[in-house]
């Protein structure tokens, strides 16, 4: 990720309350993780100390601190995903990609993640990749699904 | 865009807002919601944008693309004023007929209409439909009929004239006075009194006062607050003016979600055109009142949606509870005295005011008044949000606006507030929606997500399914939580898997117990709810996989091999 656009993003916030959240979740999503380098220099220009830093950082779920896959799988295991069947879904895509939640493949092809509720109970069990919602899925369909992302 | 200066430019202006509208206009609402996204909304949505291009129908027929119907189980959806012909199930190739059909021609299309399952009697409109004819739509009525990213739309149907009424006509003892004897309570899980919160807040020493919209909605299939929010979000803001005005304060946050991009934006948007209005900001709408709006994102942590540890994160810290000798309210973000209230407690608060306490007081039951909005999920027909008067019978939310259990299978039990609530069986399901009622059971209202379970739901496995939930959410900072929950969690996987042992139960109440007296914060305090409930109400299910190594609901995979599971 370039100086520039860090450098814009610290600016923005800086200053202002709470600020070391909001820049991190700002580079996380711009960047998908976030490099030591990075949390060094937010540090830095925060006046915050990296210790800190990084408890911020290691806490909230969202925040990554190793590089992800290019395709980013996130699996619903809400409670109404759950009854309908996530685990089947989150257990197909464990075995066919071969990493657990929180991992990313030797290839960098997928990186899996749980996530909690996304609101849309309606279409459960719901499974995103890369932002598309896969929805009302079954474990034959995901792994359908899986094939067309390379 | 002008300033407004008084209540009686707010009224003018609005008069001029309706006068300048056609209400014979047609316009097409459709919902923008997050569920409806996933079957294509947003693809339905540029299909009317140019299906009205192609033909030459700008200027005489208006898209709406707005927050949540509630009928999610059937989305996209597309409700066509001003016949308020309701659309099901649309995609993109349905458009261009409906343009000719029922926008051009007003000819009802039989084919998408909402057709009875169980008599396959249609109906057209929307009021007529099963889902939408019982409930009582006070919050949420108006979030088909307005553009949530269009204040003029707010102020046509009366926005903000209850915020006028309390700027000019009350005191803030008496807005306080008012929210008090309507007895508005918490939405956000604790039902704790709206009104004796802000009393301690305005009675807490201190000039510095804050107040504070939680719109984290944390809780697993709860998604009403973000319906609400999006779909409206000037009626909460709305509200927050008015506790602000009322507290005294002239500092807000609102706490929200970083993964939904349309409610950021709707917010961002009511909040910049608020501002315009004078509405937020200096000397609001003339009266003196002095008040500011902040935006603060979450990024995903259960617990950062309870109060001090919200205040935490808006501090810029982690977000770890702190215990309450000290209410938040007198001492919270950077120890000053902070009101926080659940998005749909704030959007109560405009209709308190205008149509009073008195009103209020005559919706819902005795101690639980007004409505409440439900979000329904599971194995239930209709997922969706309805809202219901308190007091209204789980069994008619569940067959009434639920459309019951699919397939065929039986009710087995209904789960409240997800891993700090509880499960009651379906004999139970004639009881009422009440704050009191279902804490007495054993559950607790919660935010008021309601979870459908059916004859092959393990109750053993849902207990041991909120404690693993629980176990990535806990922040960590208190050990009988963090230790409580992983301990618990231990022992109850092990039952699902076939290895319980005699004794595991007693086991698991006594670390319950103890997290129950000593955790820091209600999070750490609720961590048994779950277990409580189900061993309260289906001990049998225990024993059987502890004794006989055998899971009645057949849903236990390890278990198989003694027969005891099946594919679901
Ligand atoms: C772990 C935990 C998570 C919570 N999450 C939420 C939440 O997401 N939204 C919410 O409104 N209240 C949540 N609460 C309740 C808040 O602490 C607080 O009671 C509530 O926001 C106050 O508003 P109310 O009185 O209007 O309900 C949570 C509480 C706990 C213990």
């Amino acid at each position: 990720m370039d100086n520039d656009k860090i450098d814009r993003i610290i600016n923005k916030h800086r200053g202002k309350a709470g600020s070391l959240v909001q820049v991190l979740m700002e580079i996380q999503e711009e960047n998908h993780w976030l490099p030591r380098e990075v949390l060094e220099k937010v540090g830095e220009k925060l006046d915050v100390p990296l210790s800190r830093v990084l408890r911020i950082a290691t806490m909230y779920k969202t925040f990554s601190l190793t590089p992800k896959g290019r395709h980013e799988i996130h699996i619903c295991t809400g409670s109404a995903c759950h009854v309908r069947g996530a685990r089947r879904v989150l257990e197909t895509v464990q075995d066919l990609t071969g990493i657990k939640p929180g991992e990313t493949d030797s290839d960098s092809r997928f990186s899996l993640e749980t996530v909690n509720c996304q609101g849309c109970c309606a279409l459960g069990p719901v499974v995103a990749i890369d932002g598309k919602t896969h929805g009302r899925i079954s474990p034959d369909e995901i792994a359908d699904a899986l094939k067309k992302y390379d | 865009m002008a300033r407004i200066n008084s209540a009686a430019e707010l009224e003018e202006l609005r008069k001029d807002i309706v006068s300048k509208r056609d209400a014979a206009k047609p316009c097409v609402a459709i919902c923008a919601g997050i569920a409806c996204l996933g079957p294509g909304n947003d693809r339905v949505i540029s299909a009317f944008e140019e299906e009205i291009r192609k033909q030459s129908l700008e200027a005489r027929v208006e898209i709406r693309a707005t927050g949540c119907h509630g009928f999610c189980e059937k989305g996209p959806i597309a409700i066509i004023y001003p016949g308020e012909i309701c659309y099901l199930q649309v995609t993109p190739e349905d458009v261009p007929e409906i343009v000719s059909q029922t926008i051009v021609g007003k000819k009802v299309i039989d084919r998408l209409v909402y057709t009875d399952p169980d008599t396959g009697e249609k109906a057209a409109r929307q009021s007529e439909i099963p889902f939408y004819r019982n409930q009582m739509r006070l919050l949420t009525g108006n979030s088909t009929r307005i553009n949530p990213k269009s204040i003029e739309d707010y102020l046509a149907i009366g926005g903000y004239a209850a915020l006028a009424k309390a700027l000019f006509e009350m005191k803030p003892d008496q807005v306080i006075e008012e929210i008090k004897k309507a007895n508005l309570r918490g939405r956000g899980g604790g039902g704790f009194p709206a009104g004796s919160k802000w009393q301690t807040a305005r009675n807490a020493p201190g000039e510095e006062k804050y107040v504070i919209v939680n719109a984290h909605e944390g809780e697993p299939g709860a998604f009403m607050d973000r319906a609400l929010f999006t779909g409206n979000p000037h009626l909460v803001l709305e509200g927050l003016i008015i506790g602000a005005y009322a507290i005294g304060s002239h500092r807000g946050f609102i706490y929200t979600r970083h993964d939904t991009p349309q409610l950021r934006e709707n917010i961002a948007i009511a909040l910049a055109q608020a501002e315009e209005y004078g509405l937020l900001g200096e000397n609001i709408l003339g009266s003196g009142f002095n008040f500011n709006v902040e935006v603060h994102l979450d990024v995903g942590i259960f617990v950062s949606g309870e109060s001090s540890a919200l205040m935490r994160s808006i501090e810029g810290k982690a977000p770890e509870p702190r215990p309450k000798y000290i209410r938040t309210s007198v001492s919270g973000i950077w120890d000053r005295p902070s009101n926080l209230n659940n998005v749909e407690t704030w959007a109560n608060v405009p209709q308190i005011i205008s149509k009073g306490s008195g009103w209020y007081g005559s919706i819902g039951t005795d101690r639980s008044k007004g409505t409440k909005l439900i979000s329904l999920s599971g194995n239930i027909c209709n997922t969706g949000v309805v809202e219901v008067p308190m007091g209204t019978p789980l069994r008619e939310i569940i067959y009434g606006f639920g459309g019951g259990i699919p397939n065929g299978k039986k009710l087995k039990a209904v789960h409240f507030g997800g891993p700090m609530g509880g499960s009651i069986p379906e004999s139970l399901i004639d009881s009422p929606l009440d704050f009191d009622v279902l804490a007495e059971l054993g559950t607790s209202l919660g935010a008021g997500d309601m979870l459908v379970m059916d004859e092959d739901t393990c109750m053993v496995e849902m207990a041991r399914y909120f404690l693993d939930f629980l176990s990535g959410e806990s922040c960590g900072k208190c050990v009988p939580c963090r230790e409580g929950i992983r301990q618990m969690l231990k022992i109850l996987t092990n039952i699902t898997k076939g290895k319980g042992k005699e004794g595991d139960i007693q086991l698991l109440e006594e670390i319950a117990g103890v997290a129950g007296e000593a955790a820091l914060c209600s999070l750490g305090r609720s961590i048994a709810k779950p277990l409580y409930s189900v061993l309260k109400y289906f001990r049998d299910e225990f024993e059987a996989h502890i004794k006989e190594k055998r899971c009645p609901a057949l849903s236990c995979q390890e278990l198989a091999a003694s027969g005891g599971a099946k594919e679901k």
